[in-house]
């Protein structure tokens, strides 16, 4: 289990200046200089390190239970008349592929003899995979979470406060994941020495796209062995993803972006419809702008103030993408849909009631796109299950009740 | 014409009172009104802020002014119609402060030509980097005759400083210590920071910024500088100023 390191000349890869095409860079203030250039100028090394990969795999193995399985949907499968792999990111520890991430950053974090670590988290996901490994490493963990997001995901907040981290309210703004980040890059500014900052998606200021996808492609890399071992061929016709961010996306894309021949599928929170004015779809509704220090595709208004986005989905629920994703859709390498709130919903219980999993919400978006794709009955579809639904319960139950 | 900013100081090197103010705050037409007090009363050179619905690196008092603004109905192309002719009233210098990206989405050409056409003589974007700035927007700012002012701060090495102070024009904006704006840090901690850059010599004027709230911090920075700034203690001076003249010219007095 190697973390990717030497990638090449591929089109869609971080340049040295930070970019994919004319999207990412780091649009920070000065005072976030020092921190940013650290982690600019040594991430790389850090990662190539013998003993930091080491650390990783035996964490990922031992702690996450990795490789996750590439399970195949046998009842799912016959229903869309294709073949459909589900990877399994949902029986991670922590319940997400969240925690690939966070594994790696506290490694990198100690070696940067940082002490105190803070987080954004939407779902609570991410909050609850950094606060489980600043436990396991003993590090003060301040997570900052929307005051709405608080209450709809209770049961990890609770997780997260269990796991000895400090839970803090972003009242500002939409009071959601995108003011969460807001809040944490402003104690980072804050704390400047001390301090790394655990940014849980695959956007924010170069190297944070890069240095997460990479943490994450532990997914495509077991994705590669896993159907070599059970179809004869590395390569399926398919990988679909939801995004938010887009991080779980970025590590099921990674070892195939240059693989032209196998189709992504970035599929993004429509909420109540793309058009009703409450929907989180980045790529149909975004401009080229800065979001969080990253130039890329983001939902703004005419005179450029960050919209306030909406999806039943709290992990997909933020008004950008990373930028790796603008520039996959921009160059058509990825091809963007959306589900709605509805058709998230529906997919959730299909699956629960198909196969005996109940995902998480945001990994529903990507089911519910299977009914869309113009699959064959040969071909070979990969979707990224990136959570389970312990979390999303209560909407459910609501849902159910209707 | 020479830039206002270097004019102000060609006469004056101590003592330098820059005011920030969001503008269309407290109301959505108070924009002028404030200008108008502060040159009146006494005020050097004039920041006015361009609200952003996501100011990283404002603390909750500026964020809060421009979440209000904004509900005003402030916006880039309202303040450029409210600042048409401020030049036949106002001759003390003004900055714009804002965020990238309103910037970007209006065209930072556009922008710029906009800028010289109502008067504005110096910009501070706190998240525009200083490489992407040499590399694609300095000449449009020079074209213009607009001073791109860029930030230091404690943690800044001193070959960075030094090539901020040969990019930036007008003054340097030494922020006091690593903080978003308004929080309180003991400023005699900074006095070491200041001496460091009194020492380098810089080709720019340094204004300090970032906790300056009254005579005592405005007096301590001012020794080591040749001015300071002052935002938040402002911003919570005049959000529920009845007067608007009055409170400004109250306020500065407590000043100076």
């Amino acid at each position: 289990m190697d973390i990717a390191i030497n990638t090449g000349n591929s089109r869609y890869q971080v340049d040295k200046n930070g970019y994919y095409g004319r999207f990412g860079g780091a649009y920070i203030p000065e005072m976030l200089y020092p921190n940013v250039e650290e982690l600019q100028s040594q991430y790389l090394s850090i990662l190539s390190d013998p003993s930091f990969q080491q650390e990783f795999e035996a964490l990922l193995t031992d702690y996450v239970g990795r490789p996750s399985p590439l399970y195949f949907a046998k009842r799912l499968s016959e229903k869309y008349k294709a073949n459909i792999f589900l990877k399994r990111e949902d029986l991670n520890h922590t319940g997400a592929h969240k925690v690939n991430n966070t594994i790696g950053q506290i490694l990198l974090a100690k070696r940067l003899g940082k002490n105190r670590i803070i987080a954004e988290t939407g779902a609570g996901q991410h909050g609850v995979a950094t606060a489980t490994v600043c436990a396991l490493m003993g590090l003060e963990c301040v997570v900052y979470m929307g005051s709405i997001d608080i209450e709809r995901q209770a049961p990890n907040v609770a997780r997260m406060k269990m796991l000895g981290a400090t839970v803090v309210p972003a009242t500002s703004g939409s009071r959601t994941l995108k003011d969460a980040t807001n809040e944490a890059i402003r104690d980072w500014i804050n704390n400047p020495v001390d301090t790394h900052y655990i940014l849980g998606t695959a956007a924010g200021p170069h190297p944070y796209p890069d240095m997460v996808a990479r943490f994450q492609s532990v997914i495509s890399e077991e994705i590669k062995k896993q159907l070599l071992a059970k179809t004869g061929s590395e390569n399926p016709d398919y990988v679909v993803a939801c995004i938010g961010g887009g991080s779980n996306a970025a590590g099921a894309y990674f070892h195939y972006l240059d693989r032209e021949d196998v189709k992504l599928v970035a599929v993004e929170a429509g909420g109540k419809g793309v058009h009703s004015g409450f929907s989180a779809a980045t790529t149909q509704l975004g401009t080229i702008g800065i979001i969080h220090a990253s130039k890329t595709l983001l939902m703004q208004t005419s005179d450029g103030q960050i919209t306030e986005p909406h999806s039943i989905s709290a992990g997909l629920d933020y008004p950008g993408i990373g930028p790796m994703h603008a520039h996959l859709y921009e160059s058509g390498r990825a091809q963007f849909l959306s589900a709605t709130d509805d058709e998230a919903l529906a997919a959730a219980y299909e699956l629960s009631l198909l196969e005996g999993i109940i995902p998480a919400m945001e990994s529903a978006h990507a089911l519910a796109k299977l009914k869309d794709l113009p699959l064959k009955k040969e071909d070979v579809v990969v979707v990224c299950l990136s959570g389970r639904g312990d979390k999303d319960l209560e909407t459910y139950i609501r849902h159910m009740n209707k | 014409m020479q830039n206002r900013i270097d004019q102000l100081f060609a006469k004056k090197q101590h003592g330098v009172l820059n005011i920030y103010c969001t503008a269309g705050f407290p109301e959505l037409n108070d924009t002028l009104p404030v200008m108008t007090a502060l040159q009146q009363h006494g005020a050097d050179l004039i920041e006015l802020g361009m609200p952003f619905s996501d100011p990283l690196a404002d603390g909750p008092v500026i964020q809060d002014s421009s979440t209000r603004a904004l509900k005003n109905g402030m916006s880039l192309h309202t303040l450029f119609e409210q600042l048409a002719g401020f030049r036949n009233t106002i001759q003390v210098p003004v900055i714009l402060m804002g965020y990238f990206n309103p910037v970007l989405t209006y065209g930072v050409e556009a922008f710029c030509a906009k800028c010289a056409e109502v008067g504005i003589d110096g910009i501070i974007v706190p998240d525009l980097p200083m490489a992407e700035y040499e590399n694609e927007y300095k000449p449009v700012f020079e074209k213009y005759n607009l001073h791109l002012i860029f930030l230091v701060t404690p943690e800044t090495s001193e070959a960075r400083i030094r090539k901020i102070d040969s990019l930036s024009k007008g003054f340097l904006y030494a922020v006091s210590s690593s903080s978003t704006t308004g929080k309180d840090k003991d400023m005699n901690d900074q006095q070491a920071y200041f001496e460091r850059l009194k020492e380098l010599q810089l080709s720019n004027p340094v204004l300090i910024g970032f906790g300056i709230k009254d005579k005592a911090t405005f007096d301590a920075a001012t020794a080591h500088a040749n001015g300071a700034i002052i935002g938040t203690a402002f911003i919570k001076a005049i959000e529920n100023s009845r007067n608007i003249d009055e409170t400004v010219k109250s306020f500065i007095e407590t000043i100076k």
